[in-house]
């Protein structure tokens, strides 16, 4: 029942987190409600008995992600006025869409039965189970090379970011490292030889 | 007991939450960015109810490898969209016609 309790408290405040992104004018207040969001998410997956995967969340999207987003929402100056302004009223359409999103998941999670696996609760973890570890071995037996390109894809995505942000400013002195590398000492020392000189 | 139900549900409305926020948000890019972050945790909520109620740690590796693609996803769109604000110095989805002809 006490698990029950925390699960309904937690999705509550993640609903409302979630609305709260989604409504909120500042784009500040948009990044730091979804950290909440995730926070909540991170709590109900471990209550779901994957805690690698909550600690990763918390770790990646709040610890990376999140920050990244509340540079770029602090970086860019954003006319907030301007944007609560010109509020675009698209109510119909959003409460259509969405009520349609809820009533086709509802209708399937209520109406079949999943290829016989039980709705109502989990099988019982085995004795000494570590979720970590579970994932691990799956992660570096049967998806290894998908794990290495995981680890592609955030390489390109890296040089990607870089790359599109990178800007050369007018009136700088870079280095020429090529041409550092390249040169040699006949270019730069010019050895004289001349007759020694008698002190006065 | 938390039911599979239970999960589901709770990822169907956090799913609609983020398409109704694409639909709300059309001046702000950085919010669009956000409403598709949400999406994504819904789906994994998905991924991370069935394995557990599957006994199957599959579900599980794949919401590790949705975070990677995720994560770049934010990190590539961030960068766009600070070169785009360099360029127009405006973020609205409005102002982006053209390739409108």
């Amino acid at each position: 029942m006490f698990p029950t309790i925390l699960f309904f408290i937690f999705a509550a405040v993640l609903v409302c987190a979630a609305l709260g992104v989604i409504l909120s004018r500042n784009p500040v207040y948009a990044a730091l409600l979804l950290v909440l969001c995730f926070f909540n998410a991170a709590v109900i997956w471990v209550m779901l008995d994957a805690e690698f995967l909550g600690i990763v969340l918390v770790l990646v999207y709040v610890g990376a992600v999140m920050v990244l987003f509340l540079f770029v929402v602090m970086m860019l100056d954003i006319n907030v006025e301007q944007l609560r302004k010109e509020f675009v009223g698209y109510w119909p359409l959003t409460l259509a869409v969405a009520g349609f999103v809820v009533f086709a998941m509802i209708n399937v999670i209520v109406v079949r039965h999943l290829g016989g696996m039980s709705l109502r609760s989990a099988a019982a973890l085995p004795a000494g189970y570590s979720n970590t570890r579970t994932l691990g071995a799956a992660l570096f037996t049967r998806y290894a090379y998908p794990a290495q390109v995981a680890a592609l894809i955030l390489l390109v995505a890296s040089i990607a970011a870089i790359v599109l942000t990178l800007r050369q400013r007018k009136g700088a002195k870079p280095q020429n490292i090529a041409k550092q590398v390249a040169v040699r000492a006949k270019d730069r020392v010019r050895i004289v030889k001349m007759a020694g000189e008698k002190r006065p | 007991m938390i039911t599979l139900t239970h999960v589901l549900a709770l990822s169907g409305i956090l799913f609609a939450i983020g398409v109704a926020g694409v639909f709300l948000n059309r001046k702000n890019i950085i919010v669009l960015l956000m409403c598709i972050e949400l999406m994504l945790l819904a789906v994994n909520f998905n991924l991370v109810a069935f394995s557990r109620f599957l006994g199957n740690i599959d579900g599980q590796v794949f919401v590790f490898f949705i975070l990677t693609v995720a994560a770049a996803e934010a990190a590539i769109g961030l960068a766009i969209l600070v070169v785009l604000f360099r360029e127009r110095s405006s973020i609205d989805v409005e102002d982006l016609d053209s390739l409108q002809g």
